[in-house]
């Protein structure tokens, strides 16, 4: 897995793709800490918060060719023949892109210590608010890397996974559309950007942290049955 | 070390590999022989684990491939018909990524360095991938199955692309891994496969129609110590004149060839050998004789005969048991009426 895993990370340096999906973070990180610094009400969780629609819009770009371009280019052949198991396979390839997503938060820390230098703050809060959204960004490279998965293009993968994230988006005002009550319920619980906002508060509620792990393991075991199906048809 | 038994793969209502049944020794050098889509490439694909079987069984040193892929896969390297590369890396980097893929336990550094020398990949070691050629990027998917030392080689084609000095230079290679490796090689070029190879399995449409060494293919093949003469003379008397030779039983000629010559084949009676008493009667009869060769099949005769050649000729040839394309034909209709 670790070999993969460093692969799959240097090959996001190796490329432009870890430079721009950084820098599309990091500039409205920036844009948003200034704006909000200035105001004289400084609130790093809230600015951690907001990046969860620039995840949805960068997050296709990180994960269009973890396994299409493998498949593309006949790789796989190499990994899936190597005495590996084909969950390391994609553990590996699943950590290298979360790893990159992490990386985009960095300079919250900065933000964090210079606010802190100011005024008081719950460091909990901020904590509770990156945890959220890192597993949100957990369960939508999960999803994307199984869309890359299904195909041989990167391209498609990634326009693909941006429809399924723009719906993902959207998900919270359709189920305040749904009058049945039950239906509305399961689609705002599958509202993942509505569920990353309840790591906002003071509180950590294990069930939130639960569910999302759960969340990205389903759509790991997807991809390496996928994977398996593959050699199966 | 290896042995495979049954072995099936059908894609969807394509069948593309049936029964097929071999062991290969420690040491050998075995060629997979077959035209384009013959089914080689599914063979090997399966050997290593990239595909599943959709019956039979492959165990690779004792160890199935569905069972413990992990240890059966630990001893193969496989060379893929396309070589296998991340093109954004540079040449050590990625031997380096396959070297920690398969948890090799060797000391990193002269082991990677003692494979790039063997194939002649030193001098490129610090270029990308993408910016080498294709005999380059083949000898480099060649060095990545050679990490690791597996007992067990696979190479699908190893030497499509290279310019000739370099195919002879992997020949080579082969030949000396070959005294310490098992090593199934394909290929459609016939000289190579003659060139390296001890024995060699023929497939066609998805079947082994022949497993045996070189020579004694063309010999099972050829008909039996029949010769081809080449004399500048006179088509039908000399037709009548090799006919009086002792133990020569029919003459017939091929036509002619260049200048006033024509070829005769000249098959004896009951596999005498001829050749001194029909040099003598040549001689004497004060003709010239251009060429006079015995009339076996080289390889590439085989392999034309043989991937042409319908299933009741090949039995006849090769003396297969009846009853195994039987059973498969049985197989098929069930499977069909389903």
């Amino acid at each position: 897995m670790s070999a993969i895993f460093k692969r799959e990370f240097k090959a996001y340096f190796n490329t432009p793709i870890g430079y721009i999906v950084l820098a599309a973070f990091y500039f409205f990180l920036g844009y948003f800490f200034s704006a909000i610094y200035s105001n004289g009400a400084p609130n790093v969780e809230m600015i951690v918060t907001s990046m969860s629609t620039v995840a949805i819009f960068t997050l296709p770009v990180l994960t269009m060719r973890l396994m299409s371009e493998d498949r593309r280019q006949k790789v796989d052949q190499a990994l899936i023949t190597a005495p590996v198991k084909l969950t390391s396979i994609v553990l590996g390839k699943f950590f290298a892109a979360f790893a990159v997503f992490a990386l985009a938060f960095a300079p919250t820390v900065i933000f964090e210590i210079i606010v802190a230098a100011k005024v008081s703050v719950n460091v909990f809060t901020y904590i509770y608010s990156l945890i959220g959204m890192l597993l949100l960004g957990g369960v939508l490279i999960a999803i994307g890397m199984f869309i890359s998965c299904l195909t041989e293009s990167p391209a498609i993968s990634a326009i693909l996974t941006l429809v399924i994230n723009i719906f993902i988006l959207c998900m919270s005002s359709f189920a305040s559309m749904i009058s049945v009550s039950w239906i509305s319920t399961v689609v705002e619980k599958a509202a993942f950007l509505s569920v990353a906002e309840n790591f906002s508060g003071s509180v950590l509620k294990v069930t939130d942290i639960i569910y999302f792990v759960s969340i990205i393991a389903a759509f790991v075991f997807l991809s390496v049955r996928s994977l398996e199906k593959r050699r199966w048809s | 070390m290896i042995s495979v038994t049954g072995l099936t793969k059908r894609y969807g209502s394509h069948l593309a590999v049936k029964d097929v049944n071999f062991n290969i020794e420690k040491g050998e050098i075995i060629g997979f022989l077959g035209p384009n889509g013959a089914g080689k490439s599914t063979i090997m694909n399966i050997l290593t684990g990239y595909l599943s079987t959709t019956q039979g069984k492959v165990e690779i040193d004792g160890y199935d491939i569905t069972e413990f892929p992990e240890e059966a896969k630990k001893r193969i390297g496989y060379l893929p018909e396309i070589p296998p590369l991340y093109t954004d890396m540079k040449v050590r980097e990625y031997l380096n990524f396959i070297y920690d893929l398969k948890k090799v336990k060797f000391p990193k550094k002269p082991h990677i360095d003692e494979i790039m020398r063997l194939v002649k990949i030193d001098n490129v070691s610090g270029r990308l991938i993408k910016n080498l050629s294709k005999g380059y990027r083949q000898r480099v998917g060649f060095a990545s199955a050679l990490v690791g030392n597996p007992d067990v080689l696979i190479l699908d084609e190893p030497t499509v692309g290279l310019d000739p000095k370099q195919i002879i230079e992997i020949r080579n290679l082969i030949t000396k891994l070959g005294k310490h490796h098992t090593i199934i090689l394909s290929s459609h070029i016939l000289s190579e496969i003659q060139a390296v190879c001890k024995r060699i399995i023929i497939i066609n449409k998805g079947k082994i129609i022949a497993d045996d060494t070189p020579e004694a293919l063309s010999a099972k093949l050829s008909s039996d110590n029949s010769l081809v003469a080449r004399i500048v003379c006179d088509e039908a008397k000399m037709i009548e004149v090799l006919k009086t030779v002792k133990d020569v039983g029919n003459v017939s000629s091929l036509g002619k060839v260049e200048g006033g010559a024509y070829d005769f084949v000249i098959e004896p009676l009951d596999n005498a050998d001829v050749r001194a008493a029909v040099y003598n009667k040549i001689v004497a009869s004060g003709k010239t004789l251009l060429s006079f060769t015995s009339n076996t099949l080289s390889l590439e005769q085989v392999f034309l005969k043989l991937t042409e050649a319908d299933e009741s000729q090949l039995d006849l040839w090769l003396g297969n048991a009846k009853e195994t394309t039987d059973e498969i034909e049985l197989e098929e209709n069930e499977e069909g009426e389903e």
